[in-house]
């Protein structure tokens, strides 16, 4: 097999505080190649702070820590911040949860593209236009040129998603970590905001993380699930092999998800083991 | 989406708000200082006629003052004579107010905006590095210089800047605006001595003119460079711990762009408000350097005027520090209106 774009090996994020160390990852590995990857798992399970790590991006007191973590064979793990910068947005990028609250409130939507591939492209400001009115019409956004003048407040939030993967999809990224991207849009947007994103990154044969806690929509959108846990990957699997999930947790996290086919009265509850956390119970299959 | 004629009619609907809320702030503001003058215990017939003069003379000028009319009826002539600049005549000076306070105000702006420059230009940079390194050296001496700042009598370390740089280091001026010299030399124009040296091309008096502000200048700078750099901080912070920050740290952006393009444009709209409540303060609040400094402006006027029981300028002074208020805070409003496109 070719080098993997990316690959992480043991990865762990630790917040010291006074009353000792807390680890909000605990050892995760997993590769990426062109293809996407989704993570699930309940609020709080390190989902999040996976993304920010490989970004760099977990600020003190958080510290990260991994055998190993490369991008296309590449050490990426705790670069100086000049290096790691220049990777930033331009090989790996993130679109975020709110565009509500992930785009700046007091800069132009086009200002917002046109700096994100300027930072990386260079190049003045026409060519920036260019390609930002380039990016606005593959996300299918009518009427670009307006839009470009708009501000944040101005558009909608399925609209203000699409934005944001224009921006980060500008100065075309080989990874995009997606952080639960469509669960603060109206149910009606979700699927056109998830089919945009899913044929930008197949267009470009980009590596996709796709991070939800809906297992479903993981299941239907992703190539391949990881099933996280407390700072832990309990279960790694291709996602039309959900069904066949061996760990309890995917098993029960797959029993309390809505049915259309075989509607039960009540959902069961997810019952907890502690034996989980410690992630003694399988050893992990390589996939 | 909004069509043109609702927009414009919004629009007329908040100016015509704006306008009636200054009005009615302006209205309470001489529905104060009509009652001050009313219940204070001087009798202002007493204090034009004399105490020796016979009882037709006093109930003749206390007509002629109309002191004998209705309450309401002087209230709104009150207002007529506030409006038309009429604030009455200063038993002190024997002026009519008016022309007091047209000659002490530009002193106390002077000071004022010079002290509020240096507050701003030192204030908010070290507020914003305070809060982009947090916990770090600069940010501890911005806490230490804001605590001095809030804990240290003024007149104290008025004092103290006076016997060092100009006792012992001979480095500025001492007390007043000018080095005798000087006085009266540049033709009077906006009555803001720097201003109207320039415009003389008189550098000499210029330099004098600096010499003799800078000190109490950089004292009301420093009170309000505490109370600057603390807000800018506190306002940083908020927007550094902003989504929209990580999206320009996702994007590969330096730190300072960061800091500087994304997080200082959002918090540049409420620090105007700042900067005007600031500015306004020092006008209103200067009493204790002008006295220190021997500054002819408006905080010594009201002081020395008030000492005197002559209340015809106190109020007016009153009035003109109050309608600076009112101005700023029109101003605020408006560039805040300008700056947002969120209020648009
Ligand atoms: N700055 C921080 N200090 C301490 N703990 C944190 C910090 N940020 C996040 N955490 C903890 O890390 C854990 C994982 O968070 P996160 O990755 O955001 O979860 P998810 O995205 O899966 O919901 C959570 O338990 C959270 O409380
Ligand atoms: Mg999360």
């Amino acid at each position: 097999m070719s080098t993997p774009l990316l690959s992480v090996k043991n990865l762990c994020v630790t917040f010291a505080s006074r009353r000792g160390d807390f680890q909000a990852v605990r050892g995760v590995s997993f590769e990426l190649g062109r293809e996407r990857l989704g993570v699930v798992g309940e609020s709080g399970s390190g989902k999040s702070m996976t993304g920010r790590a490989i970004l760099g991006l977990v600020r003190p007191p958080g510290r990260v820590t991994a055998d190993r973590m490369e991008l296309e064979g590449q050490s990426i793990l705790n670069l100086p911040e000049r290096r790691m910068r220049k990777l930033r947005g331009s090989r790996i990028s993130m679109v975020m949860q709110d565009p509500k609250f992930s785009l700046n409130p007091v800069m132009t939507v086009g200002d917002q593209i046109m700096e994100s591939y300027r930072l990386h492209a260079g190049g003045g400001r026409a060519a920036a236009r260019k390609k930002a009115l380039e990016m606005l019409n593959a996300v299918r956004i009518r009427d670009p040129e307006r839009v470009m003048d708009t501000y944040p407040h101005e558009v909608s939030g399925g609209m203000g998603q699409r934005i944001m993967i224009a921006m980060m999809l500008a100065p075309d990224p080989q990874i995009l970590i997606a952080d639960e991207p469509t669960s603060a849009l109206d149910v009606s947007v979700r699927g056109e905001v998830l089919n945009i994103m899913d044929g930008l990154v197949r267009d470009r044969g980009m590596g996709l993380i796709f991070i939800s806690h809906d297992l479903n929509l993981v299941a239907r959108f992703c190539d391949r699930v990881l099933i996280m846990y407390a700072g832990r990957v309990v279960e790694s699997l291709p996602a039309r092999d959900l069904h066949n999930a061996r760990h309890p947790y995917t098993q029960g996290l797959l029993r309390s998800q809505p049915r259309l086919d075989t509607p039960v009265e009540r959902l069961p509850v997810l019952q907890r083991e502690e034996s989980w956390r410690s992630g003694e119970l399988d050893p992990l299959p390589e996939t | 989406m909004a069509r043109p004629v609702s927009a414009r009619n919004r629009r007329i609907r908040r100016v015509a708000g704006t306008a009636l809320s200054l009005a009615l702030t302006l209205l309470g503001l001489l529905l104060v200082t009509f009652i001050i003058g009313r219940v204070m215990p001087i009798d202002p017939v007493l204090k034009v006629v004399g105490d020796r003069a016979s009882q037709a003379q006093y109930d003749a000028v206390y007509q002629a003052m109309g002191l004998d009319q209705p309450l309401a009826v002087q209230f709104l002539r009150y207002i007529g004579e506030v409006l038309t600049g009429d604030f009455g005549r200063s038993i002190s000076t024997g002026q009519p107010v008016i022309q007091d306070i047209k000659r002490v105000f530009p002193a106390t702006l002077e000071l004022a905006a010079l002290g509020t420059f240096i507050g701003v230009s030192i204030g908010v940079p070290l507020g914003v590095i305070a809060a982009a390194r947090r916990g770090g050296w600069i940010d501890q001496i911005a806490r230490v210089v804001a605590l001095v700042g809030y804990s240290m009598p003024i007149f104290w370390l008025g004092l103290m800047g006076l016997l060092v740089f100009y006792g012992i280091l001979g480095w500025v001026g001492g007390p007043g605006r000018q080095g005798i010299i000087y006085d009266g030399m540049v033709p009077q124009v906006t009555g803001m001595i720097l201003v109207d040296s320039l415009i003389a091309g008189d550098w000499g008096a210029f330099r004098d003119a600096f010499s003799h502000i800078i000190l109490p200048a950089s004292l009301l700078g420093y009170y309000s460079l505490a109370y600057i750099s603390r807000m800018t901080r506190s306002f940083m912070l908020e927007q550094l711990s902003a989504e929209y920050i990580t999206t320009a740290r996702v994007k590969g952006m330096s730190e300072r762009a960061v800091v500087w393009r994304h997080a200082f444009r959002n918090i540049s709209i409420p620090l105007v408000t700042v900067i005007a409540l600031s500015f306004g303060s020092l006008l209103e609040g200067s009493v204790l350097t002008e006295i220190i400094f021997s500054w002819p402006g408006l905080g010594q006027y009201i002081t020395n005027t008030l000492l005197a029981g002559d209340m015809n300028a106190v109020l007016g002074g009153t009035v003109v520090v109050g309608v600076c208020f009112i101005g700023l805070n029109l101003l605020s409003d408006i560039l805040y209106r300008v700056l947002d496109p969120r209020s648009k």
